[in-house]
Order: C-alpha cells, then structure tokens, then sequence
C-alpha cells in the first residue's frame, strides 16, 4: 500500500438522485483524473448511492480556516430573518 | 447443460482469483476496484451454476477434472500487469459473448443482458490500466508487455465450440481479435504472434484438463465447505 504516496488526492462529489445538489462523499487516491472517476465508483456508489460523480484534485479546494472561523460565521447565527421559515410550503414539495 | 456450467466456472474461477488479491492489492482503491469485479463474477456464477443443479455442490463438491471452465482465468495472478492481462482477454471475451446471448432467446438471454453492463466496467477497468501500464514506465511497459505474451496462448480456447451455447463463434473470434488489438496498439503494445491455437497453444480446460496452479487455487477454495461439511452461520 506504500505506492499510493505518489499518486494525487482526489476529493469526490456524489450526486445521489436527479434534483439534488452534488454532495462531498469523501477522497481517494488515483494517478489521474479519468481512474479517480472510476475509483469513485468502485467507493462511494457501490451501494447505488449515486447517479452522478465529480473528481476534484484536492489540490484545488481553497478551504476556509478554522481561525477564521469566528468573523466567517458568526455574524449570520443572529440573523433569523434569512431562514425561511415564514412560509409555508406547499404539500408535496421536496429538497427546499 | 455443458454450457451453463462452462461459463459458471469461468465466472466462478476467476471471481475467486480476483478475490486473492484482497489484502495484497498495490492499493487500496484498487483492491475494492478488483473486489468488485470479483463480485460480479460471483453473482453470475451462483446464477449459472443454479441452472445446472445445487450452486454449494458444484462449487465445493467438484474434483479438479469436474470443472469446464477456461484454462486463461485459473492462470495465476502473477504480478498486476498479469491480473490486467488476463482481464482484458477474458472481459472482451465476455461482453462479446454476453452482447450475443443477450439478443439471442436461450436460456442465458436474461442472465447475459443483466451481465453485460457489469462485463462492460470490467473490460473498460482492464483497458485504463493496460493504456496506463502499457504507455507508461519503461518498466510497467515491459511488464505489461510480457504478461499479454504469457497469456496469449490461453486465448484461442475460447473460441472453441461448447455443446449448447449457440453463438457465431467466427464473429466471437473477428471482433475480439480487432478489440484486443486494438487496445495493445494504444498501450504501444505489441500484439502476441505466438500461436494461440493448434499443437503449441494450451487450452483443454473446457474438457476437465486444467494447469497445475489450478489445483491448489481448488484446494483453497475448498477445504472449509470440505473441512466442515453442512456447516451454516
């Protein structure tokens, strides 16, 4: 298992059914893009969990820091207002 | 059901020579990518073998001569490029063969149209990695090359008529041929001219003649249902 420290990480985006949102699954290992994709689905949909995948290089996620935590996300904990939850959804409607 | 059982030890053989790579794969997205692919070959071979009698007796209860399957997938494992090989021969083979059964009405119709979209992963999987292998280090280059030379002589074997499986064995043959080449050619391989038919060529497994790993790779799969006979969880 050591050759894997040659190979690129990969994060992996699994859309589980039409309407939905890609939704990180997790990273694996591959030497390029095209045997990523293939990794995916040997790792994440074996359980016919998806209907679409995305491989990114992990290398190019530009993550936000946790020290950056306190000015990123807290203004927003005391602004109610942008919830919506002053409607109410029509019976039937789903993934609002 | 001569044929059932042919294409049920194919199934069942490789799937459990795929299984040895478990624990031991260069990877460990690899192990799960060849895991599953022996997964698929089980559940064909349980479906087969069904047709033919008692899926567990056929499996566990057979002696060496019993079984038809092709001398190509109880080759062993080898290095990976020879895992590769042996795949992207036997794979090809597969979906050709699945694709005619699946548009024909014999009884293996429906098993083979289920299959053929599994098959179709797995000859996809053989050819990234012989592209890669092939095209890549001087070193996977020449691994790649002599795993698909060792090989090549198990190949013809499979064009070899079976008693019940009624299929255009010449079109089997053409189409395989022009695919494998195909694939060697992009992985800057040289195609095998070695005879794959005839006196030098092997391949006798579909008549109970099998190579001498085989019965030791029968000897492992068997020796718990042996050892402990009717045992259940």
């Amino acid at each position: 298992m050591s050759s894997s420290k040659d190979w690129p990480l990969w994060e992996v985006f699994v859309r589980s059914r039409r309407g939905l949102s890609h939704t990180h699954a997790g990273s694996l290992h591959a030497p390029d893009a095209e045997m990523a994709l293939r990794h995916a689905r040997d790792l994440y949909t074996r359980r016919n969990e998806g209907v679409s995948i995305w491989v990114v290089p992990s290398t190019a996620v530009t993550a936000s820091s946790p020290d950056e935590k306190d000015p990123f996300f807290e203004p927003s904990a005391d602004k109610p207002y942008r919830h919506p939850t002053f409607y109410d959804i029509p019976e039937g409607v789903k993934h609002l | 059901m001569t044929a059932a059982l042919a294409l049920g030890d194919d199934a069942l053989v490789l799937s459990h020579r795929l299984g040895e790579w478990a624990g031991h794969a260069p990877v460990l997205e690899e192990e799960v990518a060849l895991a599953n692919i022996a997964l698929d070959l089980l559940g064909q071979a349980r479906t087969l073998l069904s047709l033919v009698g008692d899926e567990d007796e056929l499996a566990y209860r057979r002696e060496e001569r019993a079984f038809r399957n092709l001398q190509l997938v109880e080759q062993p494992n080898g290095d990976f490029a020879h895992t590769i090989a042996r795949q992207l021969y036997f794979s090809t083979y597969q979906l050709l063969l699945y694709g005619q059964l699946a548009s024909g009405d014999s009884a293996f119709a429906a098993l083979a149209a289920k299959a053929v979209k599994e098959v179709a992963y797995h000859q996809d999987h053989a050819e990234q990695w012989t592209l890669r292998l092939g095209d890549g280090t001087t070193e996977s280059h020449e691994r790649m090359q002599r795993a698909c030379d060792a090989l090549w002589r198990f190949t013809g074997e499979m064009f070899h008529p079976v008693e019940g499986l009624d299929v255009d064995r010449e079109a089997l043959r053409s189409a395989w041929l022009e695919s494998v080449t195909g694939v060697l050619h992009r992985a800057t391989l040289t195609v095998p001219d070695t005879p794959d038919t005839g006196a030098w060529s092997a391949g006798a497994g579909r008549q109970g003649l099998h190579t001498e790993a085989f019965g030791r790779m029968l000897a492992e799969m068997q020796h718990l249902h042996r050892s402990h006979p009717g045992a259940s969880w």
